[in-house]
C-alpha cells in the first residue's frame, strides 16, 4: 500500500468521526483506523516498503493524519459524552418548585429571651447571677426581709404554704425572688452585686395573674452605694432593655417592707393610636419595684447596716416580656400552644448580647 | 382608699387644682388608681317635675307628660309605669347624651306625637341597674337644678392605693397632712372643743386581761349618748359615703363610717338600752363562745381572741366588727361609744382565723394613731349631737395608753449619705414637722444628731432610713441625681458560671435540633404527681389553686405529656418539645433539682412528597439525650447504657445513660399506658437529663481554655467490617465494648451498620456487623499487622460475647 493518499486517508477517517453519533460508532471508527488491523495503522506498517526520503515524507505524512484523527476522535468522545449527560440530565428535571424534606425550627421561649436580654445588660454593669430555691422557708422569704409573722404586707402576697412537716413548720413557695437577697447576704461579705432571676408563686390567677411566674431581683451592696446609683442603675437598664435611648423614667416613692426608702418605677408610654409604644409619651407604666436595702435586712444578714448599705431591685419578667415584644395575653406564656411558641419564639442562635446588640 | 374632693379640701386648705393634687399624689407614694367625676356624664340632666301625664291617644302602654323643667314646659311621651302627674324626676334634654341607652337624645315623634326630651331611668344614667320607672325624687327637690349636683354626683371621686406603712393615709385627713408638707395647701386644724358633758356615762370599761396580755388593749374610750334620733344621716354625709362606696344605712351608722374614712378611725356604737348590765368587759373570749355579728353570721372564737362582752356574753369582735345582739338600730335612743386601741397583730390573727374581712380590721392591723381613742372623742360626740341631737355623758376610759413615743437618733447628713441628694437641714427639719414629727436639734454638737419622734398615728416610723424616705419622698424624688455604678473592671466579667450556662447553651441545643421551649407550672395534680414517683406529703400545697395544680412534680415528663395532649387536641399533632426547670423529690433546697426533659410525638415531620416522614421512637430520644449530655461536656461514647428506665417509658424501649453508678439521663419511647392517662394518641419518645448528675467538665485552674494538643496521625486510616453470629441479649454496648478494649490503641472508631435476625439465623441468635476503623499513629499498617488485631477482635467477641464470626 505504497500508494497510500494519507490527505485522503484522513479525510476519511474524518468523515466517520463525524459521522459517529453515539460512543459505539466512535469506538468502531477508532478500531477501523487506528486498531491493529485499522486503516491507518496498516498504512504505517507498510511504511518499510518505501526507501530513503520517500519513507520519512509518508511517515511524516501519516504520523501528522494518526495526530489529527486522535485528537478528532478526543474530541468527538467529549460531545458525545456531553450530549448524552445533557440527555441524561434533561431526563432528570424536576419540578423545584416543590418542598424540601422538611426540618423542624425549635424556637426558644419569650422569657428565656427576656432573661438573657436582663442578664447581658447587668452583666455589663458588673452583676453575676445568683439562684435559691422554690419552696423556701418562712424565713427567707418573710421573716429576714423584715416581714414579720402578721406584718400587714404579708397579706398581700397571696402565699402558696407547702403541708407543715412533723414539727408544725411550714414552708411556702417563694412569692418573689428577694430571699436570694438574704441567702447570698449570709453567705458573702460586701462588696455584692447579683442578680437572680427564678420561679416565683402567688395564689392568683386570672387574665393577668398567673399562680406561677417569674421574676429578677437585683441586689447591690458596696461602699458608698446611694440611692443616685440606684436611680442611674435602673434607668441605664430600663433604656438598654427597651432600646430607647431617652425613654423616660420615673421614681415614686412606695413601700416594700425589705426597702427604705423605697420606690416604684414607672417609664414612659404612649397609647395615642390604641396601641401601645414605650417611649415619651402622655402616660406611665409602672415596671419595678426597688430601694435601699432596710438596715433591718442587713442586721439579718449579719452585715453592719452602718458600715454597709445597698440598693435591691425586684422585675417581672413576663411585664418585661409582653411590654418588649408587645405579647398581650399573659395565660399563653405557659400553655405551650405551638402557634403562640412559634409566633413569639426566638431562633436559638441569636444570642443576645451587648456587643451584638440585644432584640 | 377611696374620698372625694370636697371631702380632701374638708381638712386641706389648698387653691391648689385637682390636676395638681392629682399629680402630687403619686410623687408622695400615694398612688392615684382611678377619679372619677360622674357630674360630666350628667351635666345636661336636670331635676323636672311632672305637671300633668295623659293616655297616649295611639299607644295604651304610653303616655304623653307635660314635663316642668323650670324655665319652660315641654312635651315628653313616656312609657315608665310610674310616670304620673306631680313626679319629681330627671329629664334629660333634646341633644343630651344618654349613657344608658348610648343615645343622643333628638326630637321624636313617637306615635304621632312629638317628643322633646326624656324622663330618665336609674339605668339609663347608668347609676344602678334600677328600671322599674323613672326616678322618682322628694317633692322638695329644686326644680330646674342640676341632678348631679343635688345629688351630691359633681364631688369627683378618687381612689388611691395606700401601701401598708402608710395606715394613716387610710382616712382622708392624713392624705391632706402629707399633701400640706409637699406644699400643695395648710393641714386645717381638726375641731375638737369638747361637747358639754352631763353625768357619769351609763355604762363603764372593765378591763380583764391576763396581766402579760395587758398589750392587747391599752386604751379605750367611751361615752354613752342618751336621747338620740337615729334617722337618715344628712344628704351631704350620705352623698360623700355613697361616692365611696358605703351605704348609708342610717345616721349612728353613718357617722361611725364616716369617721373611719374622714379620720381613719373605726369607731363602735353600741345600743346602750341593748346592752346587758352597765359594764362593758375587754377579755379574751372563752373557748367555744360564740357570738353573732353584724353580718350577721355566728362565729366560734378561741381563748386567744380579743372580745368584748356584756354580761349576755362576747358581742364585739375587737376591732374587727360588732355583735349583732348589741349593735344599733333605727330604733335607737340611746348609744354607747367605742374608741379603742387594740393590738395589730391580735386583731390580725383573730380576722384571719375567722376569715373575717372588715374595713376596721384592715385599719386596725395596721395601725391607728395611738392617742386617738382621746383625741378623736370630742369630734365624733360634736358630730353625734349635731346630727342625731341627744345628751352625751363624761367620757369614760380604761389602759394607760399605747406605748408609741420613740426617739430616733438622726443625723440630717444621713439624707445625703442615703440618697445622694442634699436637703438643706431647715428644710428637712420643717418637713418633718409638717408631717407632725417633733424634732429636736438642741444638743447636736457631738455628732450634729437630732432627737426625732414620730407622731402618735406614724407607727411605721423606727429608724433614720425611715426619716429620710419621709424627707424625700416630700422633698421629690425627682431630685435624687443619677449616678453610674462604679465599674471595678473595664471588661466585665461573666455573669453567670459554668452551671448556669449549662441551660442556657442546652436550651440553644435543643431548639436547634427542633424542638421547642416550654415553660409551665411547676405543680400538677396529686394522682399524676404519684405516677411519676412524686405526690409525697412535703410537697403538697396546703392551699392550691386547683386540685390540678396541687403538688410540686416530680418530673417534667408528665408536664410535656400534657403539653403534647393539648397540641392535639388542638389538631396539631406532630409536637416536639422541651422543658429546662425544676423538680422536686422534697421540701429541702437539695431536693430540688434542674432537669432538661424533652418529648417527641407523633411523625418526624408532616407527610410530604418525598416520604421522608417516620414515627418518632426511642432512637430519636436516645439522640436528643447524647446531643444534651455532648453539650455539657460529656464523653457520650464512655457512658453506660442500661436497661433500666423508670416506669413511664416502653420496658422494652428505654433505657438510662450512666457514668458509673450515676444516672445521667433517661430516654425511651414513652408507655402505652402512661400515654393514655394524658390522652395522647400516636408515638412519643421522651428523654430526661438529671443535670446535677452531669458532672462538670474539668478544667485546670488558669489554663481552662487550653485543649490538649492534637495528635493527628499522617497515616491512613483503614477499615474492617466484621459480621458476628450472637445470641440476642448481647447488647451492641458489650460488643463494640469487646472489640475497642482488643483492639486497642488501634481501634478509633467502632460503629454498628447492620442488625439482623430472622431467615438464616438460628434461633435466640442475631447477626450484627461491625464497621471499625483502625488509625495507625506510627507507619503505615501493613496487612499482617491488620489481621492480627483482626484476630484478636474475633478472639475477644468470642470471649467475651460469645460471637462468632460470620463466614
Amino acid at each position: 500500500m505504497a500508494g497510500a493518499d494519507p490527505q485522503a486517508l484522513k479525510d476519511t477517517i474524518l468523515a466517520a468521526i463525524d459521522a459517529a453519533d453515539n460512543p459505539d460508532a466512535l469506538e468502531t471508527v477508532r478500531i477501523e483506523s487506528l486498531g491493529k488491523k485499522g486503516e491507518l495503522t496498516t498504512a504505517m506498517k507498510s511504511l518499510g516498503q518505501l526507501e530513503g526520503d520517500a519513507r520519512r515524507d509518508m511517515g511524516q505524512a501519516l504520523n501528522a493524519v494518526k495526530d489529527a484523527v486522535t485528537q478528532a476522535l478526543d474530541a468527538r468522545r467529549s460531545a458525545l459524552a456531553m450530549a448524552e449527560l445533557n440527555r441524561r440530565l434533561a431526563s432528570e428535571t424536576v419540578d423545584v418548585s416543590l418542598t424540601p424534606r422538611p426540618e423542624t425550627a425549635g424556637v426558644i421561649h419569650p422569657l428565656s429571651r427576656t432573661l438573657e436580654d436582663i442578664l447581658a445588660i447587668f452583666a455589663e454593669m458588673g452583676f453575676v447571677v445568683a439562684e435559691g430555691p422554690d419552696i423556701e422557708s418562712d424565713y427567707y422569704n418573710f421573716t429576714a426581709l423584715n416581714m414579720p409573722e402578721d406584718h400587714p404586707a404579708r397579706q398581700e402576697h397571696d402565699t402558696f404554704y407547702m403541708t407543715p412537716d412533723a414539727d408544725g413548720q411550714r414552708k411556702v413557695l417563694r412569692t418573689h425572688t428577694s430571699p436570694v437577697q438574704i441567702r447570698t447576704m449570709e453567705k458573702m461579705q460586701p462588696p455584692i452585686r447579683i442578680i437572680a432571676p427564678g420561679r416565683t408563686y402567688r395564689s392568683d390567677h386570672d387574665a393577668t395573674h398567673s399562680p406561677m411566674f417569674h421574676q429578677c431581683e437585683g441586689l447591690v451592696i458596696g461602699d458608698g452605694i446611694t440611692m443616685a446609683h440606684l436611680k442611674g442603675c435602673l434607668i441605664e437598664f430600663c433604656r438598654a432593655f427597651f432600646n430607647v435611648d431617652d425613654l423616660p423614667v420615673r421614681f415614686r416613692p412606695s413601700y416594700f417592707p425589705f426597702t427604705e426608702p423605697s420606690a416604684e418605677v414607672d417609664i414612659g408610654c404612649s397609647r395615642d393610636g390604641g396601641g401601645l409604644t414605650i417611649g415619651a409619651g402622655a402616660d406611665w407604666l409602672e415596671i419595678l419595684g426597688c430601694g435601699m436595702v432596710n438596715p433591718r435586712v442587713l442586721e439579718y444578714c449579719n452585715i453592719d447596716p452602718n458600715e454597709h448599705q445597698g440598693f435591691a431591685f425586684g422585675m417581672g419578667l413576663e411585664r418585661l416580656a409582653m411590654l418588649k415584644y408587645g405579647i398581650p395575653d399573659l395565660r399563653p406564656f405557659y400553655d405551650s400552644d405551638l402557634r403562640w411558641m412559634r409566633h413569639y419564639g426566638f431562633m436559638p442562635f441569636d444570642a443576645p448580647s451587648v456587643h451584638l446588640g440585644l432584640s | 382608699m377611696k374620698f372625694t374632693w370636697s371631702w380632701l379640701k374638708d381638712h386641706l386648705d389648698t387653691d391648689a387644682d385637682m390636676s395638681d393634687i392629682l399629680d402630687a399624689l403619686p410623687m408622695l407614694g400615694l398612688e392615684v388608681e382611678s377619679v372619677v367625676d360622674r357630674s360630666q356624664a350628667l351635666k345636661p340632666f336636670t331635676i323636672a317635675r311632672i305637671i300633668s301625664a295623659e293616655p297616649h291617644p295611639n299607644a295604651d302602654s304610653l303616655r304623653v307628660c307635660q314635663v316642668d323643667t323650670g324655665d319652660t314646659v315641654i312635651e315628653v311621651v313616656c312609657g315608665a309605669p310610674n310616670a304620673a302627674a306631680g313626679l319629681v324626676g330627671v329629664f334629660a334634654p333634646v341633644g343630651a347624651y344618654v349613657p344608658g341607652i348610648d343615645v343622643t337624645l333628638t326630637e321624636a315623634d313617637i306615635r304621632g306625637i312629638t317628643s322633646r326630651g326624656m324622663m330618665c331611668s336609674e339605668r339609663e344614667m347608668m347609676l344602678s341597674d334600677e328600671h322599674d320607672g323613672i326616678i322618682s325624687l322628694p317633692e322638695d327637690a329644686p326644680i330646674g337644678t342640676s341632678y348631679a349636683g343635688w345629688a351630691g354626683f359633681d364631688d369627683p371621686v378618687i381612689e388611691i392605693a395606700i401601701t401598708p406603712n402608710r395606715a394613716d393615709c387610710l382616712g382622708v385627713r392624713g392624705i391632706a397632712r402629707d399633701l400640706a408638707a409637699a406644699g400643695h395647701g395648710t393641714l386645717k386644724p381638726l375641731e375638737s372643743k369638747p361637747v358639754e358633758a352631763k353625768g357619769e356615762s351609763a355604762i363603764s370599761w372593765k378591763l380583764d386581761l391576763p396581766a402579760d396580755q395587758a398589750h392587747l388593749c391599752p386604751r379605750i374610750a367611751g361615752r354613752s349618748f342618751a336621747g338620740l334620733t337615729n334617722g337618715a344621716s344628712p344628704k351631704w354625709m350620705q352623698h360623700r359615703l355613697e361616692a365611696v362606696g358605703q351605704r348609708a344605712i342610717s345616721a349612728l351608722v353613718d357617722i361611725t363610717n364616716y369617721v373611719m374614712i374622714d379620720l381613719g378611725r373605726p369607731l363602735h356604737a353600741y345600743d346602750a338600752d341593748r346592752v346587758d348590765g352597765n359594764t362593758l368587759t375587754v377579755r379574751l373570749a372563752k373557748a367555744g363562745e360564740d357570738m353573732t355579728a353584724l353580718n350577721e353570721k355566728t362565729y366560734k372564737l378561741d381563748a386567744e381572741m380579743l372580745v368584748i362582752a356584756d354580761a349576755g356574753g362576747a358581742d364585739d369582735l375587737a376591732g374587727i366588727m360588732g355583735g349583732e345582739r348589741t349593735g344599733v338600730s333605727d330604733a335607737t335612743t340611746t348609744m354607747f361609744l367605742e374608741i379603742a386601741i387594740f393590738d395589730q397583730v391580735s386583731v390580725a390573727m383573730t380576722g384571719r382565723k375567722l376569715n373575717i374581712h372588715s374595713d376596721a380590721r384592715y385599719r386596725f392591723e395596721r395601725g391607728l394613731d395611738a392617742t386617738s381613742p382621746d383625741t378623736a372623742m370630742e369630734y365624733v360626740s360634736a358630730m353625734i349631737l349635731d346630727i342625731c341631737g341627744g345628751k352625751a355623758s363624761e367620757i369614760t376610759a380604761e389602759g394607760k395608753g399605747a406605748d408609741w413615743q420613740r426617739q430616733i437618733a438622726y443625723r440630717p447628713q444621713r439624707c445625703l449619705e442615703l440618697t445622694g441628694v442634699t436637703v438643706a437641714d431647715n428644710k428637712q427639719k420643717n418637713i418633718l414637722e409638717t408631717l407632725g414629727f417633733t424634732v429636736s436639734d438642741a444638743n447636736n454638737q457631738d455628732d450634729h444628731s437630732w432627737q426625732v419622734s414620730p407622731p402618735p398615728w406614724r407607727g411605721d416610723i423606727l429608724g433614720s432610713a425611715d426619716l429620710v424616705e419621709e424627707i424625700i419622698r416630700v422633698s421629690g424624688y425627682d431630685a435624687i441625681p443619677e449616678l453610674p455604678l462604679p465599674r471595678d473592671r473595664v471588661v466585665s466579667q461573666a455573669a453567670v458560671n459554668a452551671e448556669q450556662k449549662r441551660p442556657i447553651t442546652l436550651r440553644r441545643v435543643m431548639a436547634g435540633r427542633g424542638m421547642s421551649e416550654a415553660v409551665s407550672f411547676t405543680f400538677l395534680d396529686e394522682n399524676t404527681a404519684k405516677r411519676y414517683g412524686g405526690g409525697d406529703d412535703t410537697l403538697k400545697l396546703v392551699n392550691p389553686i386547683s386540685t390540678e395544680l396541687a403538688v410540686m412534680r416530680p418530673s417534667l415528663i408528665p408536664v410535656l405529656m400534657d403539653i403534647v395532649a393539648r397540641n392535639q387536641a388542638r389538631g396539631d399533632s406532630d409536637v416536639s418539645v422541651f422543658e429546662i426547670g425544676p423538680v422536686f423529690a422534697d421540701d429541702t433546697p437539695a431536693g430540688q433539682h434542674p432537669v432538661l426533659a424533652g418529648l417527641r410525638h407523633g411523625m418526624t415531620a408532616a407527610r410530604e412528597w418525598t416520604g421522608s416522614q417516620r414515627p418518632v421512637d426511642w432512637l430519636d430520644a436516645k439522640a436528643d439525650a447524647m446531643a444534651a449530655l455532648a453539650a455539657c461536656g460529656v464523653k457520650t461514647d464512655a457512658l453506660q447504657v442500661r436497661a433500666d428506665a423508670p416506669d413511664w417509658y416502653h420496658p422494652g424501649q428505654s433505657g438510662t445513660l450512666n457514668q458509673g453508678k450515676m444516672v445521667l439521663a433517661r430516654f425511651g419511647a414513652m408507655h402505652p399506658a402512661f400515654m393514655e392517662a394524658h390522652d395522647i394518641k400516636g408515638p412519643a419518645a421522651g428523654f430526661e437529663i438529671l443535670l446535677d448528675a452531669v458532672p462538670m467538665p474539668k478544667s485546670k485552674a488558669g489554663k481552662s481554655s487550653q485543649r490538649p494538643l492534637a495528635n493527628l496521625s499522617p497515616y491512613q486510616q483503614v477499615g474492617r467490617d466484621f459480621a458476628f453470629l450472637l445470641n440476642s441479649d448481647v447488647t451492641a454496648e458489650k460488643l463494640t465494648r469487646a472489640v475497642r478494649g482488643a483492639g486497642k490503641p488501634l481501634v478509633t472508631d467502632v460503629s454498628v451498620f447492620d442488625v439482623y435476625a430472622g431467615k438464616g439465623i438460628p434461633d435466640g441468635q442475631k447477626s450484627v456487623a461491625l464497621a471499625v476503623t483502625l488509625q495507625p499513629t506510627k507507619a503505615t499498617l501493613t496487612e499482617p499487622e491488620i489481621e492480627a488485631v483482626s484476630q484478636a477482635i474475633i478472639a475477644a467477641v468470642e470471649k467475651n460475647c460469645g460471637g462468632v464470626l460470620r463466614g
